[in-house]
């Protein structure tokens, strides 16, 4: 029962609870970018976290380093989001808001089982680089490095994103293009190479969750399938559009997920949508959505 | 050509039933002929929510889902000597859960409704594996009986697979005739308003929520249905007829086959089956080039390929399907329509 378990395991699952959330957010941050601009809900954000780790692992295979597959494995991920907004999204702004869906749903489904045929139907394993092997002594419990090292890693990626948004000329035109891009675009900008940019990094963010994840949860053609069916999830209950609400929302529901696997394990997979079903219920356009907001 | 389409135009219900009634001979096995009925019925329903009341669920397979475990489990487990009475029971279920699921996913609009739909039907979808000493779990829902149907003063077996589908193209053809009617009723025109201007159609006087909630419960009672005749059909029901890719499917049949165009869902079924059957035959990636063709589809004929005949062949005086040469873009959002 829930009260034998002691703080120590109580503590570890609140840390692979926060892991989990940090790669909730890393999704989360970069579907919500994307449509928080393009008004675009990318259904191939999970496909894109996939080729991430799959990337990941040739370029590991290839030069042995790590740290330069988990530099290089976003980057390739980046660019082939910005080849399928120039040449598949592009074409449909103007259309109905749930036609770049329906696209990318088509494409995710591609992609998927392009993994399938290109590097097999069986999973990887992908090995944690060796410097960041065995566990580290948190005081209560040993925790795994590599997953500490995903914490840290994230949170910087994050503040600098954070930075890059609020502190660079770049980023302000990013915000300036979410709330009114039409106003942007009479004062001279050219929101088509920002929203381009914008693409690109929101797939880039992907890329990276997937590297990050590969080690821990191993790589398969399915694996964004599920993920980015808890991202939307993730996104509805932060309010779409809204980066702190991603943020905060990814980390709530990582811990939900997390502490609900040590109480009652079978409810884990179900928790969430019902935790997302009480915002709704409580909180209709999220917890930091605005009403009426991109409806 | 155009005088048969004319003909067509006038006289679906008719058309519809002379068809199928040929339709098993035209395919080279019944088994496929029964999937297109039970599709096209699937595809038929989420039509009426994305096509004419443009709403996008992208979580129908909970209610071809629920109708399938009601009527599976009514026969299987609780016993029901009636076919009927596991037909309703099916229906109730999907009835039920479709208007427990539209009111929490009708309080979002917009893009959110696509999102929540799927994450509902996600949820269905664990808790049905989850209950597997209920549902059978992975394994799915064996053991349904093939009861015959009784009729008033007749009682026809459903032994072999001919009967089987012509029993199925009775109930798909009477709720084709029940989806016209919706349709054609003034109840009809105020979904296809929604669609084309919801802000407008709420200042005319209209309750939209309401309407669109009635437009969902009535979408999930023919996905309901579908799922329920699957059942019967298939005497098993998998735990794969809650997952999302039952919903994906259903996406791409009513896309394929033209949305917003009252046959376009069964052109769409059975081209989408037709093509599975003879790719599959060629290779295991079958869906990698379904995926490529719906994608070719949204890019360049989002009419689909019925809209697209109806478009090119019918001339504007036809009564039937007035929706289908029309655009849709009254739908797109204010940020949307302000790009290039």
């Amino acid at each position: 029962m829930p009260f034998d378990i002691s703080l120590t395991t109580l503590l570890t699952q609140v840390f692979t609870g926060l892991v989990l959330g940090m790669i909730f957010v890393l999704l989360a941050v970069g579907l919500s970018l994307i449509f928080g601009l393009l008004t675009v809900v990318n259904f191939a954000h999970g496909s894109f976290f996939m080729l991430g780790a799959y990337f990941g692992f040739f370029v590991l295979g290839f030069t042995k380093n790590f740290w330069l597959a988990l530099l290089v494995a976003p980057l390739l991920v980046g660019i082939f989001g910005l080849l399928v907004e120039r040449f598949l999204v592009r074409p449909l702004y103007g259309r109905s808001i749930d036609d770049p869906l329906l696209l990318t749903f088509g494409l995710s489904l591609v992609l998927v089982e392009a993994a399938r045929l290109i590097w097999g139907k069986i999973g990887l394993t992908f090995d944690s680089p060796p410097a960041l092997v065995g566990s580290v002594n948190l005081g209560f419990t040993h925790f795994p490095s590599y997953r500490l090292f995903v914490i840290a890693l994230t949170a910087l990626v994050l503040l600098a994103l954070w930075l890059f948004l609020e502190r660079s000329d770049l980023g302000l035109i990013i915000r300036a293009g979410a709330r009114d891009p039409l106003m942007v675009r009479a004062l001279g900008m050219d929101l088509g190479r920002i929203w381009l940019l914008v693409f690109g990094l929101g797939s880039a963010l992907a890329g990276l969750a997937g590297i990050l994840a590969a080690p821990m949860y191993g790589v398969y053609a399915e694996m964004g399938v599920s993920m980015i069916i808890q991202s939307f999830v993730v996104v509805v209950v932060g309010g779409m559009g809204s980066l702190t609400g991603a943020v905060v929302a990814g980390l709530l529901i990582g811990e939900v997920v997390g502490l609900t696997t040590l109480f009652a394990p079978q409810l884990a997979e179900i928790v969430i949508y019902l935790f997302m079903a009480v915002v709704l219920l409580v909180r209709p356009s999220g917890l930091f959505g605005e009403a009426g907001l991109f409806e | 050509m155009v005088r048969i389409a004319g003909w067509v135009a006038q006289h679906p219900i008719l058309w519809f039933f002379a068809f199928f009634i040929v339709f098993p001979f035209l395919v080279p096995y019944y088994a496929l002929a029964t999937q297109v009925l039970i599709y096209g019925l699937y595809a038929l329903g989420f039509n009426l929510l994305y096509g004419y009341t443009g709403l996008l669920s992208f979580g129908h397979a909970a209610y071809f889902g629920l109708g399938a475990y009601g009527t599976g489990l009514a026969l299987a487990r609780l016993k029901v000597t009636s076919l009927w009475g596991g037909l309703a029971i099916g229906l109730l279920t999907a009835g039920v859960g479709a208007a427990i699921i539209g009111f929490l996913c009708l309080r979002r609009r917009g893009i959110y409704f696509a999102l929540l739909t799927l994450a509902f039907a996600q949820l269905l979808y664990f808790i049905g594996f989850q209950l597997a000493h209920v549902t059978g779990g992975d394994d799915g829902l064996r053991g349904i009986p093939t009861l015959p149907v009784a009729l008033p003063g007749l009682t026809i077996p459903l032994d072999s697979p001919l009967a089987l589908y012509y029993f199925i193209l009775a109930l798909v053809g009477l709720a084709v005739l029940g989806l016209n009617r919706i349709l054609e009723s003034p109840f009809g025109a105020v979904l296809q308003a929604i669609r084309e201007n919801s802000d407008r159609t709420s200042a005319c006087g209209y309750d939209v929520n309401r309407i669109k909630h009635l437009s969902f419960v009535f979408s999930g009672l023919f996905a309901g249905l579908a799922g329920s005749l699957s059942a019967i059909y298939l005497r098993i029901v998998p735990i794969e007829n809650l997952y999302w890719t039952t919903s994906g499917q259903v996406v791409m049949m009513t896309l394929l086959g033209g949305a917003g165009t009252f046959f376009g869902p069964f052109v769409g079924a059975a081209a989408f089956l037709v093509l599975e059957d003879i790719l599959s035959v060629f290779t295991e990636s079958w869906q990698l080039i379904i995926g490529l063709i719906f994608m070719g589809f949204v890019l360049f004929l989002p009419k689909g390929i019925w809209g697209t005949l109806v478009e090119r062949l019918l001339v504007r005086q036809t009564t039937v399907e007035p929706d289908a040469g029309s655009d849709r873009k009254g739908r797109s959002s204010p940020e949307a329509s302000a790009r290039p």
